[in-house]
């Protein structure tokens, strides 16, 4: 299924790239407004503000037009350009932090903060029921989750995760990257991936059950 | 030595596995104690399914593109690499 997707996708890289080569515009356009709101995303990791990551794509795409001719095909078109989009970002990032005296990349990884308050749950030595729920989540009005007030509380909530665990779960979440591209891109183990992801999900399950739980929900 | 086997498994426990369950990273044994406790706890259903709803609202952010300037300008670099 994999190999099938994959030999897919291939094909269609092909065909932009012979389009790309071929000087056809409206290929140039459609390739662009496919992936530069994706772009502006990944760039929006690593430097300080909007302006200066739309910069940063531009940037990326004049190194995307001038590696043209020398691409080969060894990885998916996507993934090149990401790659370079992640070059210049990162350069630009650190540049920006140079020249800021205290650089504002969010928290560091604050380690292991419980997933769930653990006042939620009834002590290791509660003699019938340890380790389980003394407040346990109540449902939510799942209509709501997708409203635009909830997707502003994701949004934020995002924003403020540390730096690796905002880039993991913007890539596998928000973007919809599957782990081995997210893994490969971010030089992750499958493991620390997916420990960055709990942590990062986990906590912006808990911004939303407080959203709702303060009126936001039923 | 045997390796003690949990028979079930905390909700604490379950909230620190999601992420594994969703993954599809648990062994079969793991996978199956999760399942199971899924079925008669509605604390913990409720969570899964919040984690469920969470995964999708973050793919439901959408983003702005670049301006009509921008993507102008890129149009014009791409004419000008063509030539």
């Amino acid at each position: 299924m994999d190999d099938l997707r994959a030999a897919a996708a291939s094909a269609e890289d092909a065909r932009i790239l012979d389009a790309l080569r071929a000087g056809d515009e409206k290929a140039f356009l459609a390739l662009v407004q496919s992936l530069n709101g994706p772009m502006l995303r990944v760039a929006s990791l690593y430097v300080s503000s909007r302006g200066v990551a739309e910069e940063v794509v531009q940037e990326a795409w004049v190194g995307v037009l001038s590696g043209l001719p020398r691409f080969e095909g060894r990885s998916s078109l996507r993934r090149w350009i990401f790659g370079i989009l992640a070059n210049c970002a990162k350069s630009r990032g650190v540049r920006e932090a140079r020249s800021t005296p205290f650089s504002d990349m969010g928290p560091r990884d604050d380690e292991d903060e419980p997933a769930v308050d653990p006042s939620r749950f009834l002590p290791p030595d509660h003699p019938r029921w340890p380790g389980h729920w003394s407040a346990p989540p109540t449902a939510w009005a799942e209509e709501q989750v997708l409203n635009k007030e909830s997707l502003a509380v994701v949004e934020a909530a995002i924003a403020q995760l540390p730096m690796n665990q905002r880039e993991v779960i913007t890539l596998r979440d928000v973007l919809g990257w599957n782990s081995a591209e997210v893994c490969e891109s971010l030089g992750l183990s499958e493991g620390n991936q997916r420990v960055l992801l709990h942590r990062a999900r986990s906590k912006v399950r808990g911004v939303l059950e407080k959203h709702f739980g303060a009126g936001g929900g039923r | 030595m045997t390796r003690r086997v949990p028979e079930e498994l905390t909700c604490a426990e379950m909230v620190r596995l999601v992420t594994d369950f969703l993954e599809d990273a648990l062994s079969l044994e793991d996978r199956t104690h999760f399942e199971q406790h899924l079925v008669f706890c509605k604390g913990c259903a409720a969570y899964v399914r919040q984690m469920r709803k969470t995964i999708e609202a973050s793919s439901a952010l959408k983003g702005e593109g670049l301006s009509a300037e921008a993507q102008a300008e890129l149009l014009r670099l791409f004419k000008g690499t063509c030539k």
